[in-house]
């Protein structure tokens, strides 16, 4: 009998009941570690020593987990999955760990990731290239491809991940499962390696939104350790998920899902876009009124450069502590900056440098105010259009990508002319810090395809209430990867 | 041609408080290297600031206490260059709207009146602090993140005499608001210099020459004098295109600046605001509870003394070098004491012994209150101005009440005073004295009594005995 491929609850009864003991659950999760590492190279630790815990009324109390290679863990080798880091064992734990661990929940392996959490493919890790479960040519996108490839497998219920553009919310589409970041500030950033500290989210992937629900119910709250931390204890994620929501407005963007804004589109771009309309008329038979709203299409054209130059400029600024003088392996050179140099010349890899360079240079004081100044103030136009919306209505819904996983040899992938904007727009909820979860929606040519709801800040009870609606509709949910090739 | 002196100054100022400004790391003085650190004064992956309120506070006190505007919010920027003592690879500061700007002081230079401009006053962290021994170079933590507090003032003042008064004034004003210890010792205070000449009836400034890390403020007045020679000699040679704006430092052996790097070669900061400090609201509340609890400054006081006390100028202005020494000599005043006597026991002979013992006015055995006994003791004519002073001096020694010591002078215990009573009583006593010898030893109390009669019982009995042993057994 598997269990690692049930949900929490289903896990946690079973525990209980004394059908599965803690060891069983470990000994599963580590063993499809194993297999999964074999085929999708989704971990930068297996963690064979894991220790049973007495289980709880704790739904998480002996439940294994992954914990994304960002989360600083205390005695435990944390890469980022950046060379720069490669030997790196912090002496402190991030506070979702400590939360995780007061709820007798069970690490059981680091996940790989982009680079820093850098790249959105999952191709950048110092491991080598994480590969999607679903066909071992595709990639799980990124950054948390190896949570998503981990718990799209069944290697355990859910894995930790961080979302800085749509890091959470995009492989979980790509691997079939839920992706759910809260509102800015919910869960604790300590202990998160720091990418862009303004768009930097800590969230889960799971094959349910119930149990993003009772993961996020653990991490999330005040902490005295991140300023931008607050207080949500009159926020119960779970225990609200099913409380009747009616006569609730959604709306998507037309500028986004509408196949005629594609000159050429592919055949799989107006596949997954007709399977978007399929949802939409399911969720209006749910009771919502969906309604199609309009956004100035330069203004969104404009939300991946936003996005780029922000958080490149941030990173450019937050990796400036790797230097390999505190920790790290340390540079050779002549003097300090022949040192430092040596250092992050042979640690970071290509991407990262040219992210570097470009947010070094519109943070300069000549291409300060012309670059990033003004990103932050289309950042901020942005949001205000979301906030605009979200006065009218309670979520934004949008199908996420162009499509299905792409390939991780780029020559195989055909891309629609002009789908940046359908490919980045997750982007939005981190520039707004809004609560947004992607969940699976169908699959075009077999392979999972998903989609995305956004509602205001705070609002993170409505987006799993109005999730779990759609969720139970579509009748997916619990996907276990099937191999399709 | 004549030429003057433009200066402006920058006054680096480590804050007192419990812990740094962005980690809860205490924030003392340390011998021992790398004591006071922790995961975020390191920068380890994924650490956050956490601001420290009592920082703030301390901060919008000085930018009050130096007439400031005061900015809506308190936020942060990020100041990025690398360098091996700045573990983050940038310093958190303000730049874009720090917790002071365009204020102005009252400072007297050479018994004049003087208004100084302040430019802006800022918060940031300090840096490690590095010490290089032959080819190797030590990072000591305990520094990094300490706060700090930069003062910056417009180019308004025109010598080095000006410079050290203001710098002094500013030390002072620390002091009395207990933001700082002003310690520059202990290194807790630094200074840049910038420089620059003119034609007295210029319009435009000349080249700014910036001297950096000065540590004390001897240095500050030799740097401003060294350059403002090195400058006028290249104009009054008709080499002033020679001078440039650049960056030197001082160098105390010599007493000379030495060139760092020129503008071109000037960091480009690349300032940003840093996103994990939330904006934090000034409120009108909390500026005014601020505000009340600023003491009066001691320029304030100084010529309060003079003209409510009659002190004179040089008394007041040894009396407000510290707040400690004029709190002490007002708790005298408010104890009803004489001013100027007051004033006068605490420069001859108070701020004579903390010094020599290199302790605070308030570690002193005598307060106020044990002053007054023996100023009153010495007023009534139970004491000499003597002794006086050598009870002063025995109070502090023994920790013992004066009261004791007075009580104890009523006696004769001048040892000249009684060997001249005793030789006067055994001139008169030649039978008892011979009885004495003879061996009619109890005879020696006849003497002791013949003191105590003659004095009155003042006799100090235990010297009267040692006298008497002399003179008859000696």
């Amino acid at each position: 009998m598997e269990y690692m491929n049930k949900n929490i609850v289903e896990i946690h009864e079973a525990l209980k009941t004394g059908k599965v003991s803690v060891k069983n659950l470990i000994n599963e999760s580590l063993l499809k570690s194993r297999e999964v590492q074999e085929k999708c190279n989704a971990f930068v630790s297996i963690l064979n020593d894991a220790k049973e815990v007495n289980i709880t009324d704790n739904l998480l109390s002996g439940i294994p987990y992954g914990i994304k290679d960002n989360y600083s863990t205390k005695g435990i080798l944390t890469t980022g999955s950046s060379n720069t880091l490669k030997d790196y064992v912090p002496f402190f734990n991030a506070t979702v760990i400590d939360k995780l661990n007061e709820c007798g929940a069970i690490g059981v392996n680091k996940t790989a990731l982009d680079e820093f959490g850098m790249g959105g493919t999952g191709l950048s890790a110092h491991t080598g290239y994480i590969r999607n479960p679903w066909d071992a040519e595709r990639m799980c996108a990124g950054s948390s491809s190896g949570s998503a490839a981990a718990v799209s497998s069944g290697v355990y219920p859910y894995a930790l991940g961080s979302d800085t553009g749509d890091s959470i919310r995009k492989p979980a589409a790509y691997c079939g499962i839920v992706g759910y970041k809260p509102t800015y500030g919910m869960i604790s950033r300590f202990g998160l390696f720091a990418y862009a500290s303004s768009l930097d989210h800590c969230g889960v992937l799971t094959r349910c939104v119930d149990d993003a629900a009772i993961v996020v119910d653990a991490i999330k709250g005040k902490d005295s350790k991140d300023m931008t931390s607050w207080d949500s204890s009159n926020i119960n994620l779970f225990k609200n998920i099913n409380n009747e929501i009616s006569n609730k407005k959604l709306c998507y963007i037309k500028e986004i899902c509408d196949i005629s804004f594609y000159p050429n589109p592919t055949d799989e771009l107006r596949k997954h876009l007709s399977k978007f309309n399929e949802v939409i008329e399911k969720v209006k038979e749910l009771g919502f009124e969906v309604v199609e709203e309009s956004i100035n299409q330069n203004l969104l054209n404009a939300l991946p450069a936003v996005y780029d130059v922000i958080s490149y400029a941030e990173a450019t600024s937050n990796l400036s502590n790797l230097t390999g003088i505190i920790f790290g392996p340390r540079g050779e050179g002549n003097n300090i900056n022949e040192i430092m140099k040596d250092y992050r010349t042979k640690g970071f890899s290509s991407l990262i440098k040219r992210r570097f360079v470009i947010g070094s240079y519109v943070l300069q004081k000549e291409n300060q105010e012309k670059y990033f100044v003004n990103a932050q103030r289309v950042r901020r136009l942005l949001v205000n259009e979301w906030k605009k919306i979200f006065e009218t209505y309670s979520a934004v819904i949008l199908p996420v990508s162009s499509g299905p996983a792409k390939y991780i040899d780029k020559s195989k992938n055909i891309i629609s002319e002009g789908t940046k904007v359908l490919e980045e727009h997750l982007q939005i909820g981190d520039f707004g810090g809004f609560p947004s979860i992607t969940i699976p929606s169908g699959y075009v040519d077999n392979l999972p395809v998903g989609i995305n709801i956004t509602c205001d800040i705070f609002n993170d009870e409505l987006v799993l209430q109005i999730a779990k609606k759609i969720e139970g509709k579509l009748g997916l949910k619990n996907i276990i990867a099937g191999e399709v090739r | 041609m004549a030429l003057k002196a433009v200066i402006g100054l920058e006054m680096h100022c480590e804050l007192k408080s419990n812990s740094k400004v962005f980690s809860s790391s205490k924030n003392s003085y340390e011998k021992d290297a790398n004591v006071n650190i922790s995961a975020i004064d390191l920068a380890f992956p994924g650490v956050l600031p956490v601001l420290n309120k009592e920082c703030v506070r301390k901060s919008l006190m000085m930018s009050i206490a130096l007439n400031c505007s005061l900015p809506e919010y308190i936020y942060f920027d990020r100041k990025n260059y690398y360098y091996p003592d700045l573990p983050k690879g940038y310093q958190i500061t303000q730049s874009h709207d720090p917790v002071g700007v365009d204020g102005e002081v009252i400072i007297e230079c050479n018994k004049e009146e003087r208004k100084i401009k302040i430019h802006d006053i800022h918060l940031e962290e300090d840096t490690a602090s590095l010490d290089h021994v032959f080819d190797s170079s030590f990072i000591d933590y305990n520094r990094a993140g300490v706060p700090l507090l930069e003062l910056v003032t417009e180019p308004c003042i025109y010598s080095a005499d000006e410079a050290v008064a203001f710098l002094e004034h500013i030390k002072r004003i620390y002091q009395y608001c207990d933001i700082s210890d002003a310690d520059s010792k202990k290194g807790q205070i630094r200074c840049d210099v910038n420089v620059s000449m003119m034609e007295e009836d210029a319009k435009e400034l000349g080249t700014r020459v910036e001297v950096k890390n000065i540590n004390s403020f001897s240095s500050v007045y030799d740097a401003i004098v060294y350059e403002i020679n090195r400058q006028s000699e290249l104009i009054n040679s008709g080499r002033g295109d020679e001078i440039v704006q650049e960056t030197r430092r001082f160098d105390e052996e010599s007493g000379t600046t030495k060139r760092m790097r020129s503008k071109e070669d000037a960091i480009d900061y690349k300032y940003f605001v840093e996103p994990n400090i939330p904006k934090y609201k000034v409120s009108k509340e909390w500026v005014e509870e601020i505000s009340s609890c600023i003491p009066e400054l001691p320029l304030d006081r100084k010529k309060r003394y003079i003209k409510e006390y009659g002190l004179s100028d040089y008394d007041a202005n040894i009396i407000i070098k510290e707040k400690d020494y004029a709190d002490y000599f007002e708790k005298c005043i408010s104890l009803g004491m004489d001013a100027k006597e007051s004033a006068n026991w605490i420069i001859v002979n108070i701020l004579a012994y903390i010094n020599k013992l290199d302790i605070g006015i308030n570690d002193l055995f005598i307060t106020p209150e044990k002053l007054k006994v023996i100023i009153d003791a010495k007023k009534k004519g139970a004491i000499s101005s003597k002794q006086a002073k050598e009870i002063f001096v025995k109070v502090i020694e023994d920790k013992k009440d004066p009261i004791e010591y007075i009580k104890d002078n009523s006696q004769i215990s001048d040892k000249e005073e009684l060997i001249k009573i005793i030789d006067d009583i055994l001139l008169k006593s030649e039978s008892q004295i011979e009885a004495y010898k003879a061996g009619r030893s109890n005879l020696f109390d006849y003497f002791v009594g013949q003191v105590m009669k003659n004095t009155r019982g003042k006799a100090n009995p235990v010297m009267t005995k040692e006298i008497l042993n002399e003179k008859l057994n000696g």
